[in-house]
């Protein structure tokens, strides 16, 4: 258990070190900061002397060594555009992408395992059938669109609920919650809506799959033999087999929630770090995008980490498994 | 040899029954088809050829749908903002999506399985590094991983450069965030096959190991692959156009699906919403179309599930 | 009815009179535009999303009425007192935010913060050699060279406080070379109509009504009635379209010209002219043009080429699609509020392809040539869609445009280098005067400050150099206006660009903002009136 815990995170650690070597590379080039900080008028002197203050005349590996260790101590430089500390802006932003993904999270969940369920157990009915469709159009269907068309019906058409923002949000200390105010909750919906339904689409289908091959097994058949009821087959024992790939699953959607937050909170204007993100890209704003990559590969790591962990608690097997595994 | 007699298999079996039986299938399998041919006929289906600027009046611009009070029966779906027909725009948009969505898993598919077959039949440390890079990269979305590649070519390639080669940056984008489902999934294959009693004999009599992957393994690993093809075919046409939309995608001299809709999506508030409708419902139905392609064909070639 | 009833009643009716004022009162105003101020140091950015934050906070010693006219602001007159030495006379009694007072010494300490290095504002104090202390209310501005319009430039330099600005190590303008935040990114101490209460960049800004304002009492200088300001940025167009229609805000200063008339179904939408002009500007120096399949010459030097490209333009249909009425097609380029224009010279060549063809082949070039444009894609309204049409419109003549549009990031740093054949451009005129234009994109660049610093096409021509040049000195206005003429219509006969348009700026707002259109594209609140 231990080696296997510290072999996972040293692939993490390991894991990291690419991203952080490509988010630094990636932007190292991107657009020119030196330009855009300058404003219109300045002298090729002026130009130089940000050049050398801002050390992007140092050689590659140095700067990026430097980055490493900046990185590790919170510190990712100050933002071009905005003026102010990368760290303290992304915090800033965190709690808004946070509580998107959560409730956005929840909902897929809430609403895609019991429909994944339901669609297993009952494959052929009508029920099943309308759900799979609308399955189908949910992965069918672009994030981004989806969004503006929300907006067009409840926001411009009804004018229920608003268009762009999170709301009224009330602070605890460095966190802003939009949990706490009607305008908050009300900012939420459209947001979340979008950005779970392709996830939830996902998850509905994938749970479905798994409940059909374990509702298969032997296992199954033999606990029908002895003449359990329906209920406690699919609740007890099939449901809870399809629990290793669900949370295989929905970790790896959480992830791809907090990937798809930047086309949603493009869409809605959500004050989050996906936003941040985009409009970094658009201003060659290096040290926030680099900070953003690197926050957002650590949360997948992290995610994964947890997962492969669960994983092995969950079920017992896959100790053999992966054992054999690494005796390769 | 043994690959025809999989897809002999294949039209003889109760797959294709299946086909024939479900009318949900036979229409997303015609939709398909139609797009198909009419991407890779665009020139000579269409009304105009929407990117020949010496054809373009800019005084059309703005027309609504031909059935609409101002609407001109010249063009059926009405015209963009420089004027240009959107059915055609549409039609080419489509070439583009599919083009870049053919590719992109085509290229896939080819890393994905070469990589699954040797890491399944090879073993030991090979299989581990494959294997491990592939678990990692799938816990990356693919979405953020093609932003990556897109953003990383656009800061290597010089700016005139890169348009020239957009196309297939995002297509090499869109590919490699995809490859290791094939890969999984064909080294499991892999797994199973190589223990078979026939391959093990084929390997006694000396076969050179990458013939008998080729002959014996490959046709075994091709259901599987073409269910997963199908899915990703959606997937990566989804991909493109998300990456239009945020402006990293398709260079916009070549409009994708993607593209259409985004820049018609500026003018959804102001009633020319037949700009960003028509594309947008042109690329669910395709996406569509294909996915349930794939998921029927999953369904129907696993014995499992039947 | 007994005493305790009454002095109850009276309480009621006391409390409902208070809280029918303060209902009364209470007028918050929420607006909107695409981009954020990225920092609120008076000094530091030179941007009109930093500029229109600041102007509701800070002021300057010469503000601008409601037609851009210079009016008293915290100089109550000056007066130029020699050649080189203006003389402002301070107004009395105003005072900061933090309550302390403003003085001499606060000008001279922003007069002298906005020259430093790291200053985005010295364009407005160029001239300037020192800024001296008189008296309490006296503050003497020494120039290098005599600055007739020094007043015009200091009505954009905004007045920090001294005292606040030490306090807060707070002496330069900001700028990012710092590895810690400035004080002043987040935090402001004006002497102007509003004051900061929060900041969450990109997010939200909100701004409190300042009773004590100096400003209030004089009526001409403010109509407005707003107490409490919400600003927040909205990127997306079509969302901060949404949130206008769904009322989620009250203003947007730059709707999309697209939605501009849905946006006067139910909204008030004010339209005014920018003073600012489109046109495309071409290499007419190279004997080999760079982006081009014709080798050995520059066709662009032949005016035939020049006046072809010109004929080819339907302008009107530029107008009326791509701008959707928000221009102002121009055959000249500068608009009317500018000093020198005249209508006689502002006639644009018919729009005519076969004309254009006959001109093209004329010049030796039957089936034209190949070239390539180059376009910025977020500067101007709609620039990469104008760009797009008017490719179209010369393939009609023959001529292959290859479009390049790029962000503003990267044009201007590409046209800088004289590293274009063809370029599309906008000219803005802060001076409101002929020369600033004609000096700046037609004069010969001989190296003499100011000469042709944006005329990236090396366009050359005597006897324009001339005429510019008395517009420089020529004391006799009638003189110098017989110059300017002339050289309008050099500039129409000649052809150095082919100009498109002025462009529009219209505002959208809810039906119950009033306010006044200003050409700077700026909105002060304080002229705000919501019903």
């Amino acid at each position: 258990m231990i080696a296997f815990v510290i072999r996972r995170l040293l692939q993490s650690v390991l894991v990291m070190l690419t991203v952080a070597f490509i988010s630094f590379a990636l932007f190292r080039y991107v657009g020119d900061p030196v330009l855009i900080m300058l404003g219109q008028d300045f002298t090729q002197a002026q130009y130089d002397t940000l050049v050398s203050e801002l050390g992007l005349d140092q050689p590659f590996y140095l700067q990026f060594a430097k980055f490493i260790v900046a990185a590790l101590q919170g510190e990712f430089g100050i933002s071009y555009r905005l003026a102010r500390p990368v760290a303290q802006l992304i915090m800033e932003r965190l709690p808004a992408t946070l509580e998107l993904s959560l409730v956005a999270a929840i909902l897929a969940l809430c609403i895609g395992v019991p429909m994944g369920v339901y669609t297993g157990l009952h494959r052929e009915s009508w029920l099943s059938r309308f759900f799979l469709t609308i399955s189908l159009i949910g992965v069918s269907l672009p994030t981004f669109l989806i969004g503006i068309l929300l907006i067009l019906i409840f926001a411009v058409q009804f004018g229920v609920l608003p268009s762009f923002g999170r709301g009224d949000v009330v602070k605890f200390g460095t966190w802003s919650s939009g949990f706490l105010t009607t305008s908050g909750l009300k900012a939420l919906v459209l947001p979340a809506v979008t950005l779970s339904l392709f996830q939830l689409t996902l998850i509905m289908r994938l749970v479905r799959s798994e409940m059909l091959e374990v509702l298969r097994t032997d296992y199954i058949k033999f606990a029908r033999a002895r003449g359990l009821t329906n209920r406690a087959v699919h609740f007890g024992h099939a449901l809870k087999n399809t629990l290793v790939p669900v949370i295989t699953i929905t970790g790896l959607q959480i992830g791809g929630i907090i990937a798809f937050a930047i086309v949603t909170e493009t869409v809605f204007q959500w004050p989050g770090m996906g936003l941040l993100f985009i409009q970094s890209v658009n201003n060659a704003d290096v040290p926030v995008m680099a900070a953003y990559l690197l926050l957002v590969g650590f949360f997948f790591v992290a995610i994964n980490l947890v997962v492969d962990l669960l994983y092995y608690v969950v079920d017992p097997r896959l100790r053999v498994d992966r054992g054999a595994a690494s005796g390769h | 040899m043994a690959s025809r007699s999989a897809l002999g298999r294949l039209l003889d079996s109760d797959v294709f029954h299946s086909f024939r039986g479900n009318p949900v299938v036979v229409v997303s399998a015609a939709i398909t088809a139609i797009f198909v041919l009419a991407a890779v006929f665009a020139p000579f289906v269409t009304p105009y050829n929407p990117y020949d600027l010496a054809g373009l009046d800019l005084n059309d611009a703005f027309t609504p749908p031909a059935w609409t009070a101002e609407g001109s029966a010249r063009f059926l779906l009405g015209t963009d903002d420089q004027g240009r027909d959107v059915l055609s725009t549409i039609v080419f948009g489509a070439r583009v999506s599919l083009l870049v969505g053919f590719c992109a898993v085509l290229f896939a598919m080819t890393v994905g399985i070469t990589l699954g077959l040797v890491s399944g039949y090879v073993g030991g440390a090979v299989e581990s590094v494959i294997m491990r890079v592939a678990d990692v990269q799938l816990t990356f979305p693919a979405i953020l991983i093609a932003l990556l590649i897109d953003g990383l070519a656009r800061t290597a390639l010089p700016r005139d450069l890169h348009s020239e080669i957009a196309l297939y940056v995002v297509i090499f984008a869109i590919g490699i965030a995809n490859w290791p489902q094939f890969a999984r999934t064909v080294r499991g294959s892999t797994l199973v096959e190589k223990n078979k009693e026939y391959v093990q004999a084929a390997r006694v009599i000396g076969l050179h190991p990458g013939l008998i992957m080729m002959r014996h393994v490959l046709p075994n690993v091709l259901g599987p692959v073409l269910v997963i093809a199908t899915l990703s075919l959606g997937f990566a046409i989804l991909a493109e156009a998300t990456l239009s939309f945020l402006g990293v995608g398709v260079p916009p001299t070549r409009p994708s699906l993607g593209t259409l809709i985004r820049v018609g999506n500026d003018f959804l508030f102001s009633g020319e919403w037949w700009m960003t409708i028509f594309p947008g419902a042109a690329l669910i139905i395709l996406v569509l179309a294909v996915n349930l392609l794939g998921d029927w064909l999953r369904d129907a070639l696993n014995p499992k599930l039947r | 009815m007994s005493l305790k009833r009454a002095y109850r009643a009276a309480l009621l009716a006391g409390a409902m009179a208070i809280g029918l004022v303060a209902a009364a009162e209470a007028k918050p105003f929420r607006f909107s535009v695409s981009g954020d101020a990225n920092t609120l140091d008076p000094h530091s950015q030179n941007a009109g999303q930093v500029t229109l934050i600041l102007r509701q906070i800070y002021e300057p010693l010469i503000l601008r009425g409601k037609k851009l006219e210079m009016i008293p602001g915290l100089a109550t007159s000056w007066q130029s007192v020699e050649p080189n030495r203006w003389r402002f006379q301070l107004r009395r009694g105003v005072k900061f935010h933090d309550g302390s007072d403003f003085n001499a010494d606060d000008v001279v300490f922003s007069i002298k913060r906005a020259l430093l290095p790291t200053s985005n504002y010295s364009i407005y104090v160029d001239t300037v050699a020192d800024a001296v202390r008189v008296d309490d209310h006296t503050v003497d501005i020494v120039t290098r060279i005599p600055d007739p319009i020094l007043p015009d430039k200091l009505s954009s330099v905004f007045m920090m406080d001294k005292e606040w600005s030490e306090k807060n190590n707070a002496l330069r303008p900001q700028n990012t070379r710092e590895r810690e935040e400035m004080f002043t990114v987040r935090n402001t101490n004006g002497t102007g109509p509003y004051r900061l209460t929060s900041r969450e960049s990109d997010v939200r800004t909100e701004l409190a009504r300042v009773d004590s304002w100096w400003g209030w009492e004089n009526k001409g200088l403010n109509d407005g009635n707003v107490t409490q300001i919400t600003f927040r940025p909205v990127g997306s167009d079509a969302t901060r379209v949404a949130a206008l229609l769904s009322g989620e805000v009250d203003f947007v200063l730059d709707p999309p010209l697209q939605d501009v008339a849905r946006l006067k179904q139910s909204l008030r939408v004010l339209e005014g002219p920018e003073v600012r002009t489109i046109f495309f500007a071409m290499d007419m120096h190279r004997d080999e043009l760079l982006y081009s399949d014709v080798k050995g010459k520059n066709p662009l030097k032949d005016i035939r080429v020049r006046k072809a490209l010109y004929h080819a333009i339907d302008s009107n249909a530029i107008h009326t699609r791509v701008m959707r009425g928000q221009s102002i097609p121009t055959g000249t380029f500068f608009p009317p509020q500018v000093n020198g224009y005249i209508k006689s010279e502002d006639v644009r060549l018919a729009y005519d392809v076969e004309r254009a063809k006959k001109l093209l082949a004329e010049a030796g070039y039957p089936n034209g040539f190949e070239i390539t444009l180059d376009c910025p894609n977020n500067r101007y309204i709609n620039d990469e869609q104008i760009c797009q049409a008017v490719v179209a419109m010369w393939t009609r003549i023959g001529v292959r445009a290859k479009l390049n549009a790029m962000p503003l990031a990267t044009f201007f740093p590409k046209i800088q280098k004289d590293d274009s054949s063809l370029y599309l451009l906008g000219w803005g005129v802060p001076t409101y005067d002929a020369l600033y234009s004609f000096q700046s994109l037609l004069q010969s660049r001989d190296g003499q400050p100011g000469n042709g610093i944006w005329n990236y096409g090396r366009y050359s021509y005597a006897e324009m150099d001339r005429l510019i040049n008395i517009m420089k000195t020529e004391l006799d206005s009638a003189k110098r206006t017989a110059a300017i003429n002339a050289a309008l219509k050099i500039y129409r006969e000649d052809v150095p660009h082919i100009p498109l348009h002025h462009q529009m700026i219209p505002w959208a707002m809810r039906q119950t903002v009033n306010t006044v259109h200003m050409a700077n594209n700026q909105l002060e609140v304080k002229w705000v009136k919501v019903d």
